[in-house]
């Protein structure tokens, strides 16, 4: 029978257990398919019928054209990886679509099928992007260490070519002989000479020139036309003509094919000793391990590369006089920030949503959108208006609600942090009073009746009754709602950056800094150059608290579903 | 048959999300193969490039500065055949993916920024450098001094900008060489009722605005870095906390909230445009930037010289706009050949200045904007100004700088233990 399980009646196994929960929406459609009461639905089994042949042939074709379409996309990913030489990314790749039509061809294996697209998700998303930035905070990755060390060696050469003072600007042509490229340059002067890398610079007075006065053609060779001089760029850019024999004269080189210059290299990089050698003063560059060429004195070279570092950037964290200090204070902040923002919002949300939930209200509509207009302002903007609000002398609160008194809002650290607070439980209310009246709404009114003929008030029916129902749905979302608010980056950076500065530290950290601005801080750019390393260090320390913190609170919030199933 | 063909898009929808998703994984993963993909890529251009006959310039330009570019690829590509391929991207984003897409290979050839990328370009390797020859003397001096770093020039400029002080006429008719007499008139103003504020600068909250205020600064002798034996900026010497940078914080506690209010640090950009729109003030510390909407507002105005705080000159920080090549561009030949002959031309600067309203870099460019009294004005006051700092080192100076005038501005702190305190902190920070 060509009856494939895509069309199997009975939904898949429950199998949440199995799942990962973190992340993926693909997920949530096995999710769906498995009914409360896990009572299988559908047609009953053992019964073929002509409807579900016509489909599952229909299917079979569907899904042979999609699985086709998918793999004739990831043959050409293939073949472009192949093409770029990319071998790590072609193994994993491979490996990828042999899995995918392996799940989707063999018979069976429903669950796989449903959880290979939330797996690949978990894998892409959040499973590389945590390996790789824990990576990262093992290497001095950042400004200055951008990249392999050839490309470093490649670039302090490129930099390192400079002018010859005073030297002529030649016009050039391209020519060849066999399969060599030489260079024809006019002085200005308009005396013409040829030469090549191996070969140096020597006088052709029979040089053709064209009607500038520029040579641009010699017996014996043939005169390259710009497309072909743009075909073999690579060769041509090479090319570096010895002005004489003594090779610290300098070379002759052009950079578009029609104008040379003279230059000679500041530096001279030794490929055997790994060094370089500055050509005026004869000091020498070593690499110093740390990924930068530097001299006896530890100056080093502009441009470095990646190495690992170990556990330096963690150490840093943690030893780094700058860091150190506001460091603790800043974990403490962030702590009180997330729990009391998510304290305040949860109250208002609350409060408001039993308040809107009074069957007698008149006009509940206009006040649930007036409730949620906040939550529809992007809040990065909010931010910025908020800090036009609070500005000193020209914000709106002071100069009409507070009669043009002069508040520093945000200059002053312990006002800082209470506007930061009053502005994130204004655009986090709404949130809690949306779950709050889903939830609110969703619990029994019969329980409600029956608590008011056994003659409890509206708040002992609340306080024993309404509340920890409503935990038991809502607790999760205080969870993920504390790991937002721990890295709630806008409000923070928007509203203050951070500020008002503390005084007892080199870096630009303040009063209502939390770690991801910190983290922010220090990749992008306080002091001279981006520190990825560092930060990621940091982003990693963040993730540990989050992690630990989150994993305590459900195990705390699964005791509440104990307590009320 | 409803429930049959839910079930049938439902399938459609996984394996399309499942192909779709080992293309990313694909993609992703690609991305991080690192180095070993660069060398090859180089090689199939080149293969391309010979069965094509030409290639593809790739280049990153924000969304304003696109159009004016059009004509002169238009014409490079008539000429030589190959293709500058505008790609559009947020400015913000630019010089960030520029540093960490050019060593995976797939940066661009060419971008547009401001001269003062060029250290952080540098220190990252990412850039390569231009010889102009002769063509470096047809540009204003100052702009090729700002692209020049460690000794090599690194990009083509096309634009200059500078602050300038904008005058409203009916309020102090005479123009004023010193920041007394700004001071003077921009009082009598205010007593006269004509105005609200003496003098007016944005400043921001939260960082304070050294750009703005350094031509004050500058004219009472305090500079930032000392400059190296080949004229470029020096890091090792940080002159930012001498003596006359002290005097500077004194004068910055005299003219703020505590003192004159002349300097006000609640007063942000924003708001200071919106009052000096509104004819508050006579005077009004600002950029090019805003003078389309002061001349749209009908304020009858005058573009003053910068006014002296002491007896150097005033010169203000010049921010040069211009055109850099990637180091690993695979197409570097016929990208100089587009950026130093073709981008360096009248046409090409003249239709940059149409498009952005900022002095041309060119001379002979230059002299045709010259025409509008404005951009004349600006340009004079941008001959005198000084490049801002490009060395990476400069970056770790706006923090403290602001904030320490900020502080000042508002009255808060000392002014001399403040800025000492400012400068070894910033000390601190570059030695790292």
């Amino acid at each position: 029978m060509p009856k494939t399980d895509l069309f199997q009646d009975s939904p898949p196994p429950p199998s949440s257990g199995a799942e990962p929960t973190s992340g993926a929406g693909a997920e949530s459609t096995s999710g769906a398919a498995t009914t409360p009461g896990g009572r299988p639905q559908g047609r009953r089994p053992g019964l073929p019928n002509r409807r579900s042949r016509d489909d599952s042939a229909r299917g079979t074709v569907a899904k042979i054209v999609l699985l086709g379409l998918v793999d004739a996309l990831a043959v050409y990913v293939l073949m472009m990886l192949f093409l770029s030489q990319s071998w790590g990314a072609l193994a994993v790749s491979s490996a990828v679509v042999l899995a995918i039509n392996w799940i989707y061809l063999r018979k069976g294996g429903l669950p796989a099928k449903y959880l290979a697209p939330g797996v690949l998700f978990l894998l892409v998303f959040q499973v590389f992007v945590v390996l790789f930035s824990g990576y990262i905070a093992f290497t001095n990755y950042g400004d200055g260490h951008n990249s392999t060390k050839d490309d470093a060696i490649a670039a302090i050469q490129l930099t390192a070519q400079k002018r010859v003072p005073d030297s002529p600007a030649y016009k050039a042509a391209v020519l060849t002989k066999g399969s060599d490229f030489y260079l024809l340059f006019t002085d200005p002067d308009g005396k013409a000479s040829i030469g090549s890398t191996g070969t140096p610079l020597q006088e052709v007075p029979d040089a053709g020139t064209d009607s500038t006065g520029k040579a641009n053609s010699v017996d014996g060779y043939r005169t390259l036309n710009f497309q072909e001089i743009v075909a073999n760029q690579q060769e041509i850019l090479a090319i570096t003509v010895p002005v004489s024999d003594d090779p610290a004269d300098g070379t002759l080189r052009t950079a578009d094919g029609s104008n040379a210059y003279e230059f000679k290299p500041a530096l001279t990089y030794d490929a055997a000793a790994d060094t370089f050698t500055d050509t005026d003063t004869g000091t020498v560059y070593r690499d110093n391990g740390k990924g930068a060429f530097a001299d006896s004195n530890g100056e080093t070279l502009t441009t470095g590369w990646k190495i690992d570092v170990g556990m330096e950037n963690f150490a840093r964290a943690f030893t780094d006089p700058s860091l150190r200090g506001p460091l603790l204070g800043v974990i403490l902040w962030t702590f009180t920030f997330a729990v009391t923002s998510v304290g305040l919002t949860f109250a208002l949300g609350l409060f408001l949503a039993v308040t809107f939930n009074r069957e007698d209200l008149r006009g509940k509509k206009v006040y649930r959108i007036l409730m949620i207009l906040p939550y529809a302002f992007p809040a990065f903007l909010s931010g910025l208006v908020w800090s036009g609000i609070l500005n000193p002398q020209f914000g709106w609160l002071n100069q009409t609600l507070l009669g043009g008194a002069t508040i520093g809002w945000l200059t002053d650290p312990f006002l800082a942090k209470i506007s930061v607070l009053v502005v994130n439980l204004w655009l986090g209310f709404p949130y809690m009073f949306l779950v709050c009246t889903g939830a609110l709404q969703s619990l029994p009114t019969e329980l409600d009746e029956a608590a008011r003929m056994d003659g409890a008030g509206p708040w002992r029916v609340f306080r024993s009754i309404k509340l920890p129902l409503l935990l038991v749905s809502i607790a999760p979302l205080l969870i993920s709602s504390f790991a937002f608010n721990f890295n709630n980056f806008n409000v923070i950076y928007m509203l203050t950056g951070g500020g008002p500065r503390f005084g007892d530290t080199d870096r630009d950290i303040g009063a209502t800094d939390i770690l991801i601005t910190l983290v922010y801080k220090v990749a992008f750019g306080q002091g001279t150059g981006r520190d990825y390393g560092l930060a990621s260090a940091l982003a990693i320390i963040i993730f540990i608290i989050v992690a630990t913190v989150s994993a305590i609170s459900f195990k705390q919030t699964k005791a509440l579903e104990d307590v009320n199933s | 048959m409803k429930v049959q063909n839910t079930l049938t898009s439902g399938t459609s929808r996984r394996v399309f999300t499942a192909g779709a998703l080992s293309v990313v994984a694909a993609l992703a993963l690609s991305a991080c193969g690192g180095a070993s993909a660069t060398a090859p890529a180089t090689a199939t251009a080149k293969q391309d490039l010979k069965s094509a006959g030409a290639g593809t310039i790739t280049m990153w330009v924000d969304a304003e500065r696109s159009p004016a570019l059009k004509d002169i690829t238009a014409k490079f590509q008539a000429d030589t055949g190959i293709e500058v391929k505008l790609v559009v991207k947020d400015f913000a984003a630019v010089r960030d993916d520029f540093i960490t897409q050019v060593p995976t290979g797939k940066g661009p050839d060419l971008i547009v920024g401001p001269h003062d990328w060029v250290g952080k370009f540098v220190q990252n390797g990412v850039i390569a450098p231009i010889e102009l020859g002769d063509k470096s003397s047809s540009f204003q001096d100052s702009s090729i001094k700002a692209m020049t770093f460690n000794g090599s020039v690194y990009g083509v400029p096309y634009a200059i900008e500078n602050i300038a002080l904008l005058r409203n006429t009916d309020l102090v008719a005479e123009s004023a060489a010193t920041m007394d007499e700004v001071v003077a008139n921009g009082k009598k103003a205010v007593a006269d009722g004509k105005a609200t504020f003496p003098f007016l600068v944005g400043m921001d909250p939260k960082q304070g605005d050294p750009y703005h205020l350094y031509p004050l600064q500058a004219s009472m002798g305090s500079q930032v870095f000392g400059q190296a034996a080949d004229g470029g900026y020096d890091p090792k010497q940080l002159l930012i906390g001498d003596a006359a940078g002290v005097e500077f914080a004194k004068k910055l506690v005299a003219w703020g909230d505590s003192g004159e209010k002349i300097i006000n640090s609640n007063i942000t950009g924003d708001i200071a445009k919106e009052k000096f729109l509104a004819g508050e003030s006579p005077y009004f510390l600002t950029g090019p930037w805003n003078v389309p909407d002061v001349q749209k507002k009908g304020i009858k105005f005058a573009v003053d010289a910068l006014p002296t705080a002491g007896d150097k000159p005033a010169q203000p920080f010049i921010g040069v706009n211009g055109f850099f090549i990637s180091a690993k561009s695979a197409n570097a030949l016929a990208t100089n050949e587009f950026v130093t002959n073709y981008l360096t031309s009248e046409d090409a600067q003249d239709s940059m200045y149409k498009a952005g309203g900022r002095p041309p870099a060119l001379k002979s460019s230059f002299e045709k904007a010259a025409s509008d009294p404005v951009v004349e004005a600006f340009g004079k006051i941008g001959a005198t100004g000084v490049p801002m700092p490009a060395i990476p080192e400069m970056s770790a100076v706006w923090a403290d700088w602001g904030a320490t005038e900020l502080a000042l501005i508002k009255g808060q702190g000392d002014p001399a233990a403040d800025w000492a305190k400012m400068a070894s902190s910033i000390k601190a920070k570059i030695a790292g």
